[in-house]
This record gives structure tokens, C-alpha cells and sequence, in this order.
């Protein structure tokens, strides 16, 4: 009962503060910032284009490839060793899966779309700010989609539920922490990407996706209004 | 009776609500969710009496038939050439659709076209999984010598040629070059080296403000003032 108050003086459904910016790199079909706090993800997408090897390609509809990368000084203590590993892999996988909802690959078969997610600075909930990002990227490369899809952590510390843990809280070591990455594509409200480190109650959980919800809608309008604000102006 | 949540000619993306109402109806680019249309790509609105609409802003050329594109030779094969559209699929250019001339069995393809070389072609087939086959054998489909190419958006060509043609021939005109605009976003120029550059820094600007309206009286004047100087 030691967790009171946030380290950072949030209320306890407040993320942090974000940032969207779309069509930053030039050379990608499509592109997009997402900054969550001290969370910084880049995702640039190419494609549709040919897929090699042969054997990977679907000709009933177009393959999703995502690549998540942590760059080796994004960590906030030892270098991350670049190159693959079981977690980024693991998380390119579920950045997939989570985005494959909503984009339409019909129209282009045997083709490829891909992703790539790189993260210059992190500070927890890295995959939530990568799903984001890509996902605006792939509005900006003007592929078919219905919806965008927002991510965000929920999670418990201590006895108290709360959104878009920080690396602090999730390492908090004065009681049980639980955090809970959540996709969803805001209109319909389902749910595509949900995963837990740690222990919840069944009414904890219920309440902390309840609370999500709330934030990721807050998110999806945030992303809309990046891609708005890039033929804005001029 | 139904309202438009968003205006005419307002950029649309992905998810947003443009219409509510049963009286409209989804056009290219959007789709319909329950009593709501809703955008599926960004896009500029388009309302055409009850049909809703949005025009591409982003995304790659997909093939589509009697399109006129410009495309790179990068493969020769037995009796045929393989070229790069700027797409995710390449197409096949058949001997006997390259020529009027009759072309030997056996003869050195790489005579008629060699690889790197840039063609004018036009889409003759599209096949459900994409595969293309073009024709050399019409008016101005021919191959291109010198000049240079540079790429575009393919949904900003609509705009660089402007309504019957009135863009490029404004920059035709401004700077005497020779300007051939593939559907598929390459464009060809040929030129004095000073004018060429010219008309791609147009082309640039066209491209970058393309969801503007009244672009052709604002390039007109940028093209006055630039060619005085």
C-alpha cells in the first residue's frame, strides 16, 4: 500500500504525453513518429512490392512482414545487442498479428508489404508505441485498411490499476505489477493484441481494459489528426 | 435523412465517419458499417450527387489495362522482355507486341531493347493475380533515348497533367522540354540541362501541393516568374 501516487505525477488513466508525426522518411511509401513519453518509435513501410524468396508468397492475398528493432543505445542502462533475438521476434510476430485486421491485402497478391519498427529510445511500452506507429504508416502508404489500430499498456501496480506503465513502475518492487499490452481498433472495439506479464484478478483485468479502451480511443484520435495535419497548412 | 460529417474535397483517413444516413451511398474508398460510411484509405472526399468518394493521395501504381506507363527493361528473356512498371509486379513485353517490324526467331533481343533502357508501352492485359503483359505496337509508344526520368506519386500524375492536359502543357511551353508522363508515376524529360532541371523542380512542387486546389494558375505564376529571371 506503499504506491500512492504515480512516479511522474499522472493520475492513474493518464498516459504520457504523445507526439504524431507522419511522412518523416522520405525514401519509404510510407512513414510515421510516435512518441509516448520517453518512448520513441519510427516505423516506415514499403510495399506493396515483390516478395522473395517464392516460396513465401501467397497468391489468394498480400503478406504483412513486420521488424521490430530496439537500437543498441535505446535501452536505459546496458547496450542492447543488436540483431535478431527471441524477444524482438516475438514482438514482430504480435505487431503482425495485431495489425493484420484491419489492412486489406487483397488487391495485391504474391505481394509484400513490409514493416519496419525501430526504436531509438525506449522507456517501456515499446511494442504499444511500435503498433502505433506502424499502423499510421500504413494509412500514410495508402494501403486499404478500416480502421487504424492504437495501442496501449494497462497494468496494476501495487493495488493500483493504471495506463501506460513507465519502466519505473514496471519495475516497481514494493508490490505485485502487472502490465498488459492492448491493441484494438477503435471503432469496433476489438481487441487485437492483448498480453500480460505478471498477475491480475479477473476484476482487476476487466477494469484495466475498461480504462484502456478509453485512453486508446484518446490515441486513435491523435494519429488521425498526424495524418490530417500532413496536408494541412502548406 | 442522412448528413456529411466532413466537407468536400477534406482529407479522409482510415476509420473516420464521412456519412451518416442511408442516403449515401460508398463509393471507391470507403465502406459501409451499419448506418455509417466510413473512410478505408486516405484520401480526398469526393461527393458526387448520392455517391460518396474519396481520390488516393498515397500509395503504389497497381496495373491497370490501357494505362501508358514508362517502364525500365531489366530482364531479357526467350522471346520476350521482362520491364520494372514501378509496381509490386513486373510485366512481360511478348515479341510479337513490340514491333510492327517483323523480329526473327533467335535474333538478339538485346538490339531492339537493352537492359536498363526506358520504353513507352501501354497495358494490354491484367490477369486476377497481376500479371501483366504491354504493347509497344500504337501512337507514341516507343522507346526513349536521353533525357531523364524522374518518379512521382502515381496518384499525383491526375494532377501534373491537369485537366485535358493543361499542366503539362503549361510546363512544356515554360520550358521547352519534351515532357512524357507514364501513368505509373515515372516521368520522362528532355531538355537544355538549365530547363530540365526547371521542370522537374515543377513537377516537384506540383507533387508536394497536390491536394491544393487552384494549382494551375499558382504554377503558372511560379513558371512566369522563374523563366523571366
Amino acid at each position: 500500500m506503499t504506491y500512492k501516487k504515480r512516479f511522474d505525477g499522472r493520475k492513474f488513466d493518464e498516459t504520457r504525453e504523445i507526439e504524431t508525426k507522419v511522412g518523416v522518411i522520405k525514401k519509404a511509401d510510407g512513414s510515421a513518429f510516435f512518441r509516448i513519453g520517453k518512448t520513441i518509435a519510427y516505423a516506415a513501410v514499403y510495399g506493396p512490392r515483390e516478395l522473395f524468396p517464392r516460396s513465401k508468397q501467397n497468391p489468394k492475398k498480400g503478406v504483412l512482414r513486420c521488424n521490430y528493432n530496439m537500437m543498441p543505445f535505446s535501452g536505459s542502462g546496458d547496450r542492447v545487442r543488436p540483431g535478431r533475438n527471441r524477444r524482438a521476434g516475438e514482438i514482430s510476430m504480435v505487431t503482425e498479428k495485431s495489425l493484420l485486421p484491419v489492412v486489406d491485402l487483397s488487391g495485391c497478391p504474391n505481394a509484400v508489404v513490409d514493416v519496419f519498427i525501430e526504436l531509438p529510445q525506449t522507456d517501456a511500452g515499446s511494442r504499444c508505441a511500435g503498433i502505433c506507429a506502424a499502423s499510421m504508416a500504413l494509412a500514410d502508404a495508402g494501403l486499404t485498411m478500416k480502421d487504424m489500430v492504437a495501442a496501449v499498456s494497462a497494468g496494476r501496480v501495487d493495488d493500483k490499476i493504471v495506463i501506460d506503465l513507465d519502466y519505473k513502475e514496471e519495475s516497481y518492487e514494493g508490490g505485485h505489477v502487472a502490465d498488459i499490452p492492448i491493441a484494438m481498433v477503435p471503432s469496433t472495439e476489438e481487441i487485437t493484441l492483448l498480453q500480460m506479464d505478471g498477475r491480475i484478478t479477473r476484476d482487476e483485468l476487466k477494469k484495466a481494459i475498461t480504462m484502456a479502451k478509453k485512453s486508446l480511443k484518446e490515441i486513435a484520435e491523435k494519429q488521425r489528426k498526424a495524418l490530417k495535419d500532413k496536408y494541412r497548412g502548406k | 435523412m442522412g448528413k456529411l460529417l466532413l466537407k468536400n474535397k477534406e482529407v479522409a483517413v482510415p476509420g473516420e465517419v464521412i456519412a451518416e444516413g442511408m442516403d449515401y451511398l460508398p463509393g471507391f474508398g470507403t465502406y459501409r458499417e451499419k448506418e455509417k460510411i466510413i473512410a478505408n484509405r486516405i484520401g480526398l472526399l469526393f461527393v458526387d450527387g448520392k455517391v460518396v468518394k474519396t481520390i488516393p493521395l498515397e500509395g503504389r501504381y497497381l496495373p491497370k489495362v490501357n494505362d501508358v506507363i514508362i517502364c525500365r527493361v531489366f530482364d531479357v528473356l526467350m522471346s520476350g522482355w521482362r520491364l520494372d512498371i514501378n509496381s509490386a509486379y513486373s510485366a512481360v513485353l511478348m515479341l510479337q507486341e513490340a514491333s510492327f517490324k517483323y523480329i526473327q526467331k533467335g535474333a538478339d533481343l538485346t538490339k531492339f531493347f537493352s537492359l536498363d533502357e526506358y520504353v513507352v508501352a501501354k497495358i494490354i492485359r491484367v490477369s486476377s493475380q497481376n500479371l501483366v503483359d504491354l504493347t509497344m505496337k500504337g501512337p507514341g509508344l516507343r522507346k526513349l533515348d536521353g533525357g531523364q526520368i524522374i518518379k512521382v506519386g502515381t496518384y499525383k500524375v491526375p494532377r501534373i497533367i491537369g485537366k485535358k492536359g493543361s499542366m503539362i502543357s503549361l510546363i512544356k511551353d515554360a520550358t521547352g522540354c519534351r515532357v512524357i508522363v507514364g501513368q505509373n508515376g515515372y516521368v520522362w524529360i528532355q531538355g537544355d540541362p538549365e530547363k530540365e532541371l526547371l521542370a522537374i523542380q515543377t513537377i516537384k512542387k506540383i507533387e508536394e501541393e497536390s491536394h491544393k486546389s487552384g494549382l494551375t494558375d499558382e504554377i503558372k505564376k511560379y513558371l512566369d516568374k522563374k523563366v523571366k529571371k
